[in-house]
């Protein structure tokens, strides 16, 4: 990350992704933001760029620090021996579908708990057992790697 | 009819005829300044419809309209970036400095208009336009390129650097001699170093004066701190934009933002009388003998500012390109050269340079925004990579 000041105007943060590529965000001082990408031929100027509304900002802000909350848990993985952590599906076909968390009896069945649900952009973090799933929800779970395998056969109905 | 109702149907039909003027320029993507220079042409003296009654208004308007852009100005610098940026860019300021002006010294000297216009003619060869400039980087969206913030700080030395050259032009078109004139110097520089310091350390204090939650308050409190500064600045010869200027630093913080929002429209409104009226107060005929010194000395220096910009640019680390859309970006010369003009042909000095800097400032603001579109011409992307092939 790199800042930059624009006296009079703002201040422009810079990202360069592992790509290659640089994404700027303008910040304006009367509040506007402006979403820069750089043009690959000329490493200082930018190709295309968008202003962007709060509400954009923001939307955009959500699913990106999502991704990035899911990104730290599989890190877990690293640290902790054994243990690994894997996003799940609920899909449509799932017995889980419209139940609660509760009913899947996950942790005393696999040893496998749900530490998230990621629904529609958005981390629901250490769900209590209530939590009603849907269909399209993502679960994060922590568990060995026997445990991982059982869980993932639980929520797709493959139990038997 | 009485002069108030000839000055009412000339002031209404000149500010309407320059609304429409202005969209006609939006349209084409072109600032609006060379078409209120030319509305002030058209209705000047010896132009096609000289006004009668409305030319006091447009001089005391004028007057607010050169505060107004100042104290603009300096709200939208805090005081650490003006800081900040001297440190930085001190290198890159000089040679701004040393290339752009002394060609238009040179150039006054050249015609034997004696120093004082050659000083006068210096400042108006070397400040570009901030206005214009963040105007096209805005349209050509480049605010998010590496090479603004190269631009963006010559801009700012240039704007500082004015702080101290104005009270010197003032001093010096009235005609003091060489210790009077130290002195202004030495008073501008004590008040910007005072204002500065006093901004940078007690920010709060002066803005604490104002509320950012009471509008009408902040706006009369602000404009009229801003004339009361400036009316004392001219008082002791240090020039009432100077003082309009460091009004516009001392405020900070919320108060700055709020205040700038609210003085924003007024400021068009004064800025674009004050553009009319120096079209006004010159003769358009004398504008054909200057034209092409004028068009002579807009090359050069649009040349040298060019070759300062690119030059900053490659300091900074910036490739070929965006060298270039430094250099060429940087060309437009606006509201300040005409504010010096101003100055010294308000002050007697030199006649013919009111219609000099008129069509100086006509043809840089006119063909600079345009120069500043060709880095991004295909003809021009296809030339740097050829060279880039050969080298």
């Amino acid at each position: 990350m790199e800042k930059a000041d624009l006296p009079g105007i703002g201040v422009r943060h810079d990202v360069v992704t592992a790509s290659g590529r640089r994404i700027s965000v303008v910040s304006h001082r009367s509040g506007e933001r402006e979403l820069a990408f750089f043009d690959r031929d000329d490493p200082d100027a930018c190709s295309d760029s968008t202003f962007l509304t709060d509400d954009e900002a923001e939307a955009l802000a959500d699913v990106l620090g999502a991704s990035l909350m899911l990104g730290e848990l599989v890190g877990l993985r690293e640290r902790a021996a054994g243990l690994l952590t894997e996003q799940v599906a609920v899909r449509a076909d799932s017995p889980y579908v419209n139940r609660r968390l509760g009913d899947t009896e996950a942790r005393s069945r696999t040893g496998v708990s749900i530490v998230a649900v990621l629904r529609e952009g958005d981390a629901i973090p250490s769900p209590g057992p209530e939590i009603v799933f849907s269909a399209g929800d993502t679960l994060v779970a922590v568990g060995t790697r026997s445990g991982m395998d059982a869980f993932i056969r639980l929520i797709a109905g493959d139990s038997g | 009819m009485n002069d108030t109702t000839m000055l009412l149907i000339e002031v209404g039909g000149l500010l309407l005829g320059m609304g429409m003027l202005g969209r006609m320029a939006s349209r084409i993507g072109m600032s609006p300044i060379p078409l209120y220079l030319l509305a002030g042409l058209a209705f000047g003296h010896g132009g096609l419809v000289p006004l009668s009654a409305g030319e006091d208004f447009f001089e005391v308007g004028a007057e607010i309209g050169v505060i107004l852009l100042l104290v603009m100005l300096g709200l939208e610098y805090s005081a650490d970036e003006l800081v900040g940026n001297l440190r930085k860019s001190a290198l890159a300021g000089v040679v701004d400095g040393l290339l752009n002006a002394l060609p238009g010294a040179a150039f006054a000297l050249l015609l034997g208009w004696g120093p004082v216009a050659a000083v006068a003619l210096a400042g108006v060869t070397w400040v570009s336009s901030s206005g214009v400039i963040a105007k096209i980087l805005r349209d050509l969206r480049r605010m998010g390129n590496r090479e603004t913030p190269v631009m963006l700080s010559i801009l700012v030395i240039e704007d500082l650097a004015m702080a101290f050259y104005l009270p010197l032009l003032t001093a010096l078109v009235i005609g003091a001699g060489l210790v009077e004139g130290a002195r202004t110097l030495l008073i501008a520089v004590a008040a910007v170093l005072v204002i500065l310091y006093a901004a940078l350390r007690h920010g709060h204090a002066i803005s604490t004066l104002f509320s950012p939650r009471e509008p009408e308050a902040l706006l009369l409190g602000v404009l009229g701190l801003t004339m009361l500064v400036a009316g004392l600045a001219d008082r002791v010869n240090v020039s009432a934009a100077v003082g309009a200027f460091l009004v516009g630093i001392a405020i900070s913080g919320p108060v700055a933002h709020h205040a700038s929002e609210l003085l924003m429209p007024l400021r068009d409104l004064f800025a674009a009388v004050f553009f009319v009226f120096f079209g006004l107060a010159t003769d358009p005929g004398e504008m054909v003998p200057v034209f092409l010194p004028a068009l002579g000395l807009a090359v050069v220096t649009m040349a040298t500012k060019t070759l300062t910009g690119y030059l900053a640019a490659r300091r900074a680390g910036i490739a070929v390109s965006g060298r270039w859309r430094t250099g060429l970006g940087l060309t437009p010369r606006g509201e300040f050269s005409i504010v010096i003009a101003g100055i010294a042909v308000g002050a007697g000095v030199e006649s013919q340079l009111a219609p000099l800097a008129t069509a100086y400032v006509l043809i840089t603001v006119v063909s600079g925004p345009l120069l500043s579109r060709v880095p991004d011409t295909a003809w021009f992307k296809a030339r740097v990579r050829r060279r880039a092939a050969t080298a």
